[in-house]
């Protein structure tokens, strides 16, 4: 072992505990470079220290708190409140919603994703920006701007109304409102993905005379699967979560319009606590499942260069 | 044409089409496998009255089919009062409106869904039951609280919510201006600096009825709750267990939640029959029966006699005698820049 490539252990003891050196071996330029990692370890446990309270304090117990809560009066008693009719209703309707507006969404997504990474054309950069916009904007703006559109005195209110068309107080003012909210997910994880990508693979099939549809499902979505996938699963599970925008659009009609959400809420405002509980661990869980299936795509798809032919540098 | 190489992976993105169609169907599926009833009517209510409503429309479900032989299933809504009465005025289909105040039933009129003159089209201003105000105090009353002059004295805390957002906090000012105005005898003065003395003692304003008693019994802050009387006996039966008190003061309000058929949207449906015939159940021996059941009370005097022992006997005062009305007392109190602006600063 030459003696400047320093073990781990050495590294990590620091450089007052390192042996000295021959002064005919010159120092190691990468020297300073490595300063940034080489804090006390009093200073590095700290920070472990702090950072896992946080994460303690703040996600932990509170998680652990709607679990305990939920069965703290008998399994029996928690699979009762999920049961109900009123519980169930609400857990079909979420599914319905999630169903109408994930899929919506991740074609949207592609669509917009596709068209900002593979094409020139002026005004691109507004496009990005208005895919963006209901990140920016809170979920009760985007509920009140569907009340404010369909409501019975909004822009189309009074057609639909006359033309027998429900839509704010009912499912499909969930799913509008649902669809506006989760809007982003699935664009935002494919553009930089496909941007990193570049058009040669394209360009490719292009050259070989492939048809666009041809391109579409032979080439880009098998390369672009893997951030779709973790687009909708994120998008998903906003889909099923949210609170704000769908709490102003539905109505709140026991057992027709009412979410997952929704019923957790009113459950709690009725003093049913074990029961609001009990079906916020529904949403528990499918935070739980969306954080092991994120887990497992990152696990499956590490970021790795896309594996096309460039020429030589 | 030249071949396109097949890309290893496409599996996944088919098992996730068919995901996605199970998923799909399986939500229409329950979707339209709603019931097949042949009546179906929506009430919008506000917060504390759904376990009353899910005993008056099994009732009234019954009596209904017994008499005209068609099923009915009455469908219900809960939110705030003045909540639930924006989102029928935004279109959200209520045949009845059953509300906390007269008032969100007068904004609901006003944007022309609800005929005007409502109020006298049931008898006693279209409230079939009625409720009051009263206080809830922890166990033993260890600050000895009587009547609203123990409200002002310092040192204890008073929960109630926001007037300006909250029908329930309304009825709770009203009582607590009726009060002082009737002690001083009608010196407004005298009963703003009431009302001043009593929020100043308020160490936190909730948004609504249910967050205040919250704030009361599960965070255990306060030292007496001013609430619906029917809320405080569901929070000494529901969450005290033995843990707290109702005191009843001398006088208090009389509070009338009215009810009213929603005209335009009957007419539209065809539904005027069965949702008239729904608020008359309220007024009925059965009706009045579950109202006194769920701690409302009846206006019925046979109703009212079997419950007796449950409803102290206090002095009420009404909206309309002492205020003139609810759009009178709204406009001078709780409109921005009213008495309730004037007299609360918060943080004091």
């Amino acid at each position: 072992m030459t003696a400047p490539a320093r073990s781990l252990a050495e590294v990590e003891r620091g450089p007052r505990t390192a042996p000295p050196r021959p002064a005919a071996v010159p120092e190691p330029p990468p020297r300073r470079a490595r300063r940034a990692t080489e804090d006390p370890p009093a200073v590095r446990w700290a920070l472990v220290a702090v950072a896992l309270l946080f994460v303690g304090a703040f996600v932990l117990v509170p998680a652990a708190t709607v679990v305990a809560e939920a069965v703290r009066g008998g399994v029996a008693l928690w699979w009762k409140a999920l049961v109900d009719p009123d519980a169930l209703a609400a857990v079909r309707l979420t599914l319905l919603v999630a169903a109408i507006a994930v899929p919506l969404n991740a074609l949207f997504g592609l669509a917009a994703a596709w068209s900002v990474t593979r094409f020139r054309y002026a005004g691109k950069s507004v496009l990005v920006s208005l895919v963006d916009l209901p990140f920016g904007v809170s979920p009760v703006v985007s509920g009140m701007a569907t009340v404010l559109l369909f409501g019975a005195h909004g822009w189309l209110g009074p057609w639909l109304l006359a033309h027998g068309v429900k839509v704010v107080f009912a499912v499909p003012g969930i799913v509008l409102a649902t669809v506006f909210v989760t809007f982003p997910f699935v664009a935002r994880e494919l553009i930089p993905f496909m941007e990193a990508q570049g058009v040669e693979e394209e360009e490719a099939a292009l050259v070989l005379g492939a048809t666009g549809w041809q391109i579409l499902t032979r080439v880009t979505l098998p390369n672009v699967r893997w951030s779709l996938l973790y687009g909708i699963i994120l998008c998903n599970a906003r889909a099923m979560g949210e609170f704000g925008a769908v709490s102003v659009v539905s109505g709140h009609i026991r057992g027709v319009t009412n979410t997952v959400p929704l019923q957790v809420e009113i459950l709690y405002g009725e003093y049913a606590f074990q029961a609001a509980f009990a079906v916020a661990s529904l949403l528990f869980v499918l935070a739980v499942v969306t954080l092991v299936a994120k887990q497992a795509l990152e696990w499956h798809h590490r970021p790795r260069r896309p594996t096309v032919l460039r020429s030589a540098p | 044409m030249p071949e396109i190489p097949r890309p290893q992976h496409r599996s996944p993105t088919r098992r996730l089409a068919a995901l996605f169609a199970c998923v799909a169907a399986l939500g229409v599926a329950s979707a339209t496998r709603a019931a097949p009833a042949p009546v179906q009517l929506l009430n919008v209510s506000y917060d504390p009255t759904r376990e009353l409503y899910e005993d008056v429309n099994a009732a009234f479900a019954r009596q209904w089919k017994a008499r005209t032989g068609q099923d009915v299933a009455v469908r219900q809504s809960h939110g705030g009062s003045g909540k639930q009465a924006r989102a029928v005025i935004d279109g959200l289909e209520a045949d009845v409106v059953t509300l906390a105040l007269a008032y969100d039933v007068d904004a609901v009129a006003k944007a022309g869904l609800v005929a005007p003159g409502w109020a006298s089209r049931l008898p006693d201003n279209a409230a079939p039951y009625t409720s009051t105000i009263v206080f809830l105090v922890r166990k033993g009353n260890p600050k000895a609280i009587r009547d609203w002059d123990d409200l002002v004295k310092p040192g204890i805390q008073v929960i109630t919510p926001n007037p300006k957002t909250s029908g329930g906090a309304r009825w709770n000012y009203l009582a607590a201006w009726a009060h002082a105005l009737e002690k001083s005898g009608g010196d407004e003065q005298k009963a703003t600096g009431f009302v001043r003395a009593l929020y100043a003692n308020v160490p936190v304003l909730d948004s609504g009825a249910r967050g205040a008693t919250t704030t009361f019994v599960e965070r255990g802050i306060g030292d007496v709750l001013l609430a619906w009387e029917n809320e405080a006996f569901l929070a000494v039966e529901k969450l005290g267990h033995g843990a707290f008190e109702i005191v009843v003061p001398a006088t208090s309000i009389l509070a009338e939640p009215p009810v009213a058929v929603v005209d335009r949207v009957v007419d539209r449906r065809g539904t005027r029959e069965a949702a008239d015939a729904y608020l008359r159940f309220l007024y009925s021996e059965e009706g009045q029966e579950i109202a006194a059941r769920h701690f409302y009370r009846p206006r019925l005097a046979a109703v009212a006699g079997r419950y007796a022992a449950r409803f102290p006997k206090l002095r009420l005062v009404t909206v309309d005698r002492v205020f003139g009305g609810w759009a009178a007392a709204q406009a001078k109190h709780f409109a921005d820049g009213g008495v309730f602006d004037r007299i609360y600063a918060p943080g004091r």
